[in-house]
């Protein structure tokens, strides 16, 4: 059926006449009718939106009008800005908020032919790395529905694990793409800061914040990301580099060429589960012509810490939009302008989005400046350091995306702490900038365990090269959990 | 680094966010408890090191200031809790 095939491949179908956008897109809708509310992946869907959308697709692609995701639907975290839809960045806050105008991902994503499914659910404001701080309830893994799918992109992932959706949007400000792909057994892909428009994405950690895209394969990543890069006036932060065609060297062979293992990636606190499946993917990658280098990122305990003064202070600042005055959720009767401010955003907000603005609020307080934001300002260029030393002896870092495979519903909820910790491995891919990619490579315990792929900025090609050439010898990412086949 | 129940309410007066009274003593508890995880930072001697706030280290991109969209005010306060001949309306700040 169509769902058990990759984006790629019903690209192919719609090309060749064997498959209309209209068919498809109604066999998704029905699949996600039929099985989501065990997930709970999805916070709005646009069916009739969507029907529209693909009759317009196909009637463009019989008057020879058509690219390759030209009436491919897929899923948008509710992150996005979306014209007309609910945005609702999975907080009671925005709960009301209909966006005025699209992301600018929305938008060339539109302008490429991509239907809109839906908005997926997702950790409140991108905080959180389980799924369940989502103010629309706790999104459960296909792989074991008492299991979390990670986050904060967890409706994307999910979705996509139990095709739902052939593919869908994600964000990534700590891991956010990488661990929930992981935790789901999907193909996750951040890029390089600046690479993708943030524009219209609403932000949580404006120096980190990076959208990409959850698939099924990296040739569908390549795809997508072709069509989502470039740069955009409207953001300040994107980058003026001209987009490749990420497709072109993905059949490349690896003949030589050079994986860093960072030693402190495969330290304590690593299962051994999944310690043991990454072993064999590195084998893998051995038999295909790589040479193993061991190096060092000797500041990689420092990520964790560094983040929480960085993403806090940065999303308090950001939060403060919301005020309860020109959009989003409003208190009742308010008796000033301080009481309006203050209940607005103390019902507004879930028990995460507050402690993170206080934690930002508070290391950005004055007197304290100096000593968090700044300090942890120097520490992230050690950390980036780190990162530019290790690329000048070798073309990717691989590890772990996470230190095990997903945990239960309510495990970590009561610990940020231990939460936190649960993102150890991405986090320092964000503070350099860097793109990285979660490829699933195989299971423990039944559970999908996903291989982190780091390259050097703007070497997402390579990426998808090297993760491309695994999927040629390896079919992990083409499992689908039995109740969702 | 521990913080009281005080230093809660006033970090949240700071950021005009209300915590409930019955909640303050977690919060305090949480916040402390990552702050000494940041602690840690303290560690690191970073003397000559400079602080790096974008990964690409760019600075900020200008352009010229001239007007590029449209006023859309309409559609802009249709999604507003509360308006008024064109103004967002908020309780009484001058008496």
């Amino acid at each position: 059926m169509y769902h058990t095939k990759t984006l790629s491949e019903l690209s192919a179908m719609l090309g060749a006449g064997e498959v209309t956008s209209v068919q498809l897109t109604e066999h998704f809708l029905q699949r996600i009718k039929d099985h989501d509310a065990q997930l709970n992946s999805f916070i709005s869907v646009t069916a009739d939106q969507a029907l529209k959308a693909a009759a317009d697709a196909d009637e463009k692609r019989n008057a020879g009008n058509a690219g390759p995701l030209t009436g491919i639907p897929i899923a948008h975290k509710d992150i996005f800005c979306t014209k007309g839809v609910k945005t609702s960045c999975g907080s009671k806050m925005l709960d009301n908020f209909e966006s005025p105008y699209d992301a600018t991902v929305v938008e060339k994503m539109q302008q490429a032919g991509v239907i809109m499914l839906g908005k997926t659910n997702m950790d409140e404001f991108a905080m959180g790395s389980s799924n369940e701080t989502s103010f629309f309830g706790a999104v459960k893994n296909p792989w074991n529905t008492n299991a979390v799918p990670g986050g904060s992109s967890g409706g994307s992932a999910s979705s996509v694990a139990a095709r739902l959706a052939p593919a869908a949007t994600g964000t990534d400000t700590g891991g956010s793409i990488r661990q929930p792909a992981s935790l789901c057994g999907i193909t996750g892909l951040k890029p390089t800061y600046g690479r993708v428009s943030r524009y219209g994405m609403i932000a949580f950690a404006s120096s980190l914040d990076q959208a990409g895209p959850m698939a099924q394969s990296a040739e569908d990543c390549a795809l997508l990301l072709n069509a989502m890069s470039g740069f955009d006036p409207k953001d300040s932060t994107s980058l003026e580099k001209e987009v490749p065609d990420y497709t072109a060297d993905l059949n490349k062979p690896l003949n030589g060429l050079k994986i860093g293992l960072p030693k402190e990636f495969f330290g304590e606190g690593l299962n051994k589960g999944t310690d043991e499946v990454i072993q064999k993917a590195i084998t893998e990658y051995k038999a295909m012509g790589a040479e193993i280098i061991d190096i060092s990122l000797p500041n990689t305990h420092l990520s964790v810490p560094v983040y929480y003064v960085v993403a806090p202070a940065e999303c308090s600042s950001n939060l403060s939009r919301f005020d309860g005055v020109r959009f989003g959720h409003r208190c009742e009767e308010p008796k000033d302008l301080e009481d309006l401010y203050k209940r607005s955003r103390g019902e507004g907000f879930g028990e995460e989005v507050k402690r993170r603005i206080l934690v930002g609020t508070y290391a950005l307080s004055a007197g304290y400046y100096d000593a968090y934001y700044i300090k942890a300002q120097q520490l992230r260029r050690m950390i980036s350091d780190d990162f530019t030393k290790a690329f000048e002896k070798v073309d990717v870092i691989m590890g772990p995306t996470s230190p095990e495979t997903a945990f239960n519903i309510g495990e970590k909820s009561d610990d940020p702490i231990s939460m936190y910790l649960s993102d150890i491995y991405t986090i320092a891919v964000n503070l350099a900038g860097l793109p990285g990619m979660s490829v699933p490579a195989g299971f423990d315990s039944k559970m999908p365990v996903g291989l982190q792929i780091i390259a050097n900025h703007f070497d997402e090609s390579r990426l998808l090269n090297v993760a491309h050439q695994y999927q040629q010898q390896t079919d992990w990412h083409k499992a689908i959990p039995e109740q969702f086949k | 680094m521990s913080l009281g129940p005080d230093n809660v309410k006033s970090i949240a007066h700071l950021a005009r966010l209300e915590i409930e009274e019955k909640n303050i003593e977690e919060y305090a508890k949480s916040l402390s408890s990552i702050l000494d995880l940041v602690e840690q930072m303290n560690a690191v001697d970073t003397t000559n090191v400079k602080p790096m706030a974008h990964p690409m280290d760019v600075s900020q991109r200008l352009r010229v200031d001239e007007v590029l969209e449209e006023n859309q005010r309409e559609t802009f306060q249709k999604i507003a809790p509360k308006t008024e001949d064109g103004l967002y309306l908020v309780p009484q700040v001058i008496e």
